[in-house]
């Protein structure tokens, strides 16, 4: 358990620096009635970082957020704010700012006084409040928008106004409830972009709940992946891709192919007619039919007579093109290829789909997810 | 018809009136006039069933408020306008009347509005409140009929001199309310009796605003660093005010025009406009003084008026809030 | 009141000690005082004419005859004006609906009116203007009733019309050959089954409980006669009062199960009987029945 003391200082707009606070999370359990919400919960997120937890609905991020906030009580468990347990602190007081999902604006404020509402509980004058206010506005780019009523406003824009509102305390911790997830895809996007920005510009702690996972890879320096109330994996966007700790996070995170294989329980493992020696950690549990997960940059197709496969569907994706294939066995996969090789690859072609060189893969138990995580690497 | 404009260019259709810019011919603007009558033609029942139902007796009623008197006799012709009915109902008894159901109705709209509100928020936040919530709601609904007739004699059975409560009070306490001053036949026992349906039509009204209240924008204010007190005072008493003033207006209006349960209280003789209208129709007091009574109706309406417009913008407002 | 513990200690105790509850918002106390206050004063008074009518005026009411002609009045009363009502709003309601929808604002205001207007105010208007003919037979009540059951009706209406697409049904009847009377029946009416239904009930629990009109209007039906009746027998008119508000009660209890199993059935939530919908207008009961 790291204890950081020294925060990681950001400059600030003003000049001033702002530190994020640490957030140390351990063990927090939660159940409501019979179901487990939170199993144990461990995380550590660093000054001025933003993790996001991302997972289905019901896995339990959305209750841990709200237990760090101060919204709920875990029944077990820490929440640890640069050093100090908020847990006797209540909501009020514990001076984090949070952006809720959807329609949290006060309905009976304008943009400018919605934002100035923490710095009024701050005792701030009017004056200074509006002047902070302002500022923050103009940092979300709604300086227009001031004098508005949240009705008058579009979902993207009240969404700003609540970042705007939330950042104006100076808050040690920032918690973002799915904040993007009612607003259609053009603005999610744009706001995506902006929400980062500003995070990083004040340097706030961030902890970030969210179901796309789009989202949090694009934006998060770490990304925890939850599951059924616990943790399956905290790591860097590129590492949960590449080298996804779970069958679980495999599959959640990017597109994954799941294609039936034969593992002979000691060195390779038999996958679309090429032996894949397994390297590594050989897995422990699991003998003869397995699947065999592999994204589709890892797959290779060419148009072969008499193929494994047959084509049934193309999607053109920009550079590249994504090439659905029907295999024996009434297995799909996705393969994705240049786009100017894959023209000819009409649906009805008969293709031959293989492993790439060198490409890893991971190897579940037949027909489900879960399973084992071990790995195997081509060497041919 | 082919003597529309011609130009160089385009070639002529074959019919007229089809192209933009066309020009209009008389027959055109017939057949419009024509196809917007027959648009409007499907509201004609209803037109009409309210000018005959509705309007036509209100008209009615203005025009005869303005004739005189005629002590024991009716004209047989038409007078001239006088305002002398205007006169006699803004003073004496009349004057009397209009005070007290002013009073009557602003005493049941600000009592039934706070403790309706309690009531409806005692609901709306208590924990395991959906079974509260679907009997209170159900029970407010049969009980905002419950007016009229049938509730004069509920009570009659409950505070009349012979009425259960008062004998409990007087066998408990050894406390006789009519002794002391109470009654069931004066503008406070008919309040009572007002409460009855005016408390449950302000739950039925005030509660979908109470649930209009976003459970984001309370832990918003607290996240923010605003307590309960803060949260009432800056956000949800002003996004309430709106539609809980709107609701003690309609109050208002249903405490006024209330005529039925006291009627059955009183049997016409408590001094209240409504009552007083009806006793001048009735011929009970003196015959020939209809249009006195047209003249109290006259402003009854006005003032109800005038009152449900206040209503109507406040509940516009208060939806805007609320829907936002 | 939980000790502030650095991170250090937090991790180096196992298991973490469970932490106290956060305080309740709000005291449940008053809570209960309220519920209690407004159990009594609603509760009593039936409890009281209960016990004042009396087992024996029960069985006594339906005795004696002027009981059975003033209720069978109410009751035809209630049945012309539910049909007239009907007859008159469906249509109307479902053509403003899909034909001049700019004048639904129109037509909530105007069907406001009847709320604001009192009834004893309209009352004395019609009988002044009432022909003779009309002014002889109870039926004129059966005709002022539609005016007052109007916006309970088109309330009703308008959000069954609401709570379902009918602009779509229509086109999509309209496209497959149907013309405008067939779809008004097969289509758009029996999907208003709920809202009709509610706007019956209303109507005849209006009808059933009107004594304003009626009493100035001389006719003697259910709820004047129970008020004539005073003179005769307290607890006789007790107990009819009763019986009125327990007919009263049947009646919505009605509505409620029937259009919340049928909104249920199509996905939709409660029945709103009772419900302010947005700007410019009324709840859909008043206070006092007339």
């Amino acid at each position: 358990m790291t204890t950081n003391t020294a925060a990681s200082a950001t400059t600030g707009l003003d000049g001033t620096t702002s530190d994020g606070a640490p957030v140390s999370i351990q063990g927090l359990s939660r159940s409501f009635g019979a179901v487990r919400a939170l199993d144990s919960l461990s995380l550590d997120i660093a000054p001025g970082e933003l993790v996001a937890l991302l997972g289905p609905s019901g896995c339990g991020k959305t209750t841990a957020l709200r237990i760090v906030a101060g919204f709920e009580t875990a029944d077990s468990g820490t929440v640890t704010v640069d050093g100090k347990d908020v847990a006797a602190i209540p909501a009020a007081r514990r001076d984090m700012g949070m952006v809720f999902q959807s329609y949290s604006l006060f309905p009976n404020m304008t943009a400018l006084e919605n934002v100035g509402f923490g710095l009024r509980m701050r005792k701030l004058n009017t004056a200074a409040r509006v002047k902070k206010a302002a500022e923050l506005l103009d940092m979300v780019g709604l300086s227009p928008q001031a004098r508005q009523y949240p009705h008058q406003l579009s979902g993207g824009q009240q969404q700003r106004v609540a970042l705007a509102r939330a950042l104006a305390i100076e808050p040690r911790v920032l918690l973002l409830d799915e904040p993007l997830s009612a607003l259609d895809a053009k603005v999610r996007l744009q706001l995506r972009e902006q929400i980062r920005t500003l995070q990083q510009r004040t340097g706030t702690t961030t902890l970030f709940v969210t179901h796309d996972q789009e989202e949090a890879l694009s934006m998060a320096d770490r990304v925890g992946v939850m599951r059924e109330g616990r943790l399956e994996q905290v790591a860097v966007p590129s590492e949960l891709y590449s080298r996804p700790a779970s069958v679980f996070v495999a599959e959640f995170v990017g597109t994954m192919n799941r294609i039936p294989a034969d593992y002979d329980g000691l060195d390779e493992v038999t996958v679309l007619g090429s032996a894949v020696p397994v390297a590594g950690d050989r897995p422990t549990d699991l003998t003869g039919a397995v699947d065999v997960l592999v994204r589709p940059e890892g797959l290779r197709v060419e148009a072969v007579p008499g193929g494994n496969g047959i084509v049934t569907g193309l999607t053109f994706l920009g550079s590249l093109t994504r090439v659905t294939v029907l295999l024996s066995g009434d297995v799909q996969v996705k393969v994705d290829k240049p786009s100017t090789a894959a023209a000819s690859l009409v649906p009805g072609t008969s293709v031959q789909v293989r492993v790439a060189a060198g490409e890893p893969v991971l190897v579940a138990a037949a027909g489900g997810s879960g399973g084992s995580s071990a790995r195997g690497v081509t060497s041919s | 018809m082919a003597d529309s404009v011609t130009t160089a260019v385009a070639p002529e259709p074959a019919y007229s009136g089809a192209r933009p810019g066309a020009s209009r011919t008389r027959s055109d603007r017939v057949t419009r006039v024509l196809r917007a009558l027959l648009r409007w033609a499907g509201v004609l029942p209803f037109t009409a069933y309210v000018a005959a139902g509705l309007l036509a007796p209100l008209v009615a009623i203005a025009i005869y408020s303005l004739q005189p008197n005629q002590g024991g006799f009716v004209a047989s012709h038409a007078t001239a306008p006088t305002l002398s009915n205007y006169d006699t109902a803004l003073h004496g008894t009349y004057l009397t009347g209009l005070t007290n159901v002013l009073l009557l109705a602003l005493a049941t709209s600000v009592v039934p509005g706070v403790f309706g509100f309690l009531l409806a928020y005692a609901i709306h936040t208590a924990r395991r409140g959906i079974v509260l919530r679907r009997v209170v709601i159900t029970a407010a609904g049969v009980f905002a009929n419950f007016g009229g007739v049938p509730l004069a004699f509920l009570f009659i059975a409950t505070l009349s001199t012979t009425g259960i409560v008062t004998g409990w009070i007087k066998t408990l306490f050894n406390f006789d309310i009519w002794d002391h001053g109470f009654s069931l036949y004066n503008p406070y026992g008919v309040a009572v009796v007002y409460l009855y349906f005016q408390i449950p039509l302000m739950v039925l009204v005030i509660l979908p605003a109470l649930e209009g209240l976003r459970p984001a924008w309370r832990e918003a204010a607290e996240n923010l660093g605003g307590r309960s007190w803060h949260y009432w005072r800056h956000v949800a008493g002003p996004v309430l005010l709106p539609s809980f003033l709107g609701c003690v207006l309609l109050l208002f209006g249903s405490g006024l025009s209330a005529y039925a349960t006291a009627e059955a209280l009183t049997g016409g003789t408590i001094a209240l406009t409504p009552i007083q209208i009806g006793s001048l129709l009735n011929g009970n007091v003196l015959a020939g003084q209809e249009n006195l009574g047209y003249a109290l109706g006259v402003i009854l309406v006005v003032i109800i008026a005038v009152v449900m417009i206040g209503y109507v913008l406040l509940q516009r407002r208060a939806a805007r809030w609320l829907r936002s | 009141m939980a000790a502030v513990v650095t991170a250090v200690e937090a991790a180096e105790q196992a298991p973490v000690p469970e932490r106290p509850a956060a305080a309740r918002r709000s005291f449940p106390v008053w809570r209960w005082v309220i519920l209690l206050i407004a159990a009594a004063y609603f509760l009593i008074p039936l409890y009281a004419a209960l016990r004042f009518a009396g087992f024996r005026a029960f069985t006594q009411v339906t005795s004696y005859p002027s009981f059975g002609s003033a209720l069978l009045l109410s009751l035809r009363l209630a049945l012309i004006a539910t049909v007239l009502t009907l007859v008159l709003m469906v249509p109307t309601t479902v053509y403003v609906y899909l034909r001049l929808p700019s004048i639904r604002r129109i037509m909530e205001a105007i069907t406001i009116l009847p709320i604001v207007i009192p009834p004893i105010v309209l009352v004395i208007g019609v009988l002044k203007l009432a022909p003779g003919f009309l002014l002889a037979t109870p039926n004129l009540l059966g005709l002022v009733y539609v005016v007052l059951a109007m916006p309970f009706a088109y309330r009703s209406l308008d959000a069954g019309l609401r709570s379902f697409d009918v602009r779509t049904l229509v086109e999509a009847s309209n496209s497959l050959g149907a013309g405008w009377p067939t779809t008004l029946w097969r289509v758009v009416i029996p999907n208003l089954r709920t809202a009709m239904l509610s706007a019956t009930v209303l109507t005849v629990a209006l009808v059933l409980g009107e004594y304003t009109v009626a009493s100035l209007d001389n006719f003697q039906t259910f709820p004047v006669w129970i008020v004539n009746f005073e003179q005769n027998s307290g607890p006789v008119s007790v107990a009819a009062s009763l019986l009125a508000l327990f007919v009263t009660w049947l009646l919505l209890m009605l509505i409620v199960t029937i259009g919340g199993r049928s909104a249920r059935k199509r996905g939709g939530a409660e029945v709103a009987l009772f419900s302010v919908s947005t700007a410019a207008n009324v709840s859909a009961t008043k206070g006092e029945p007339e």
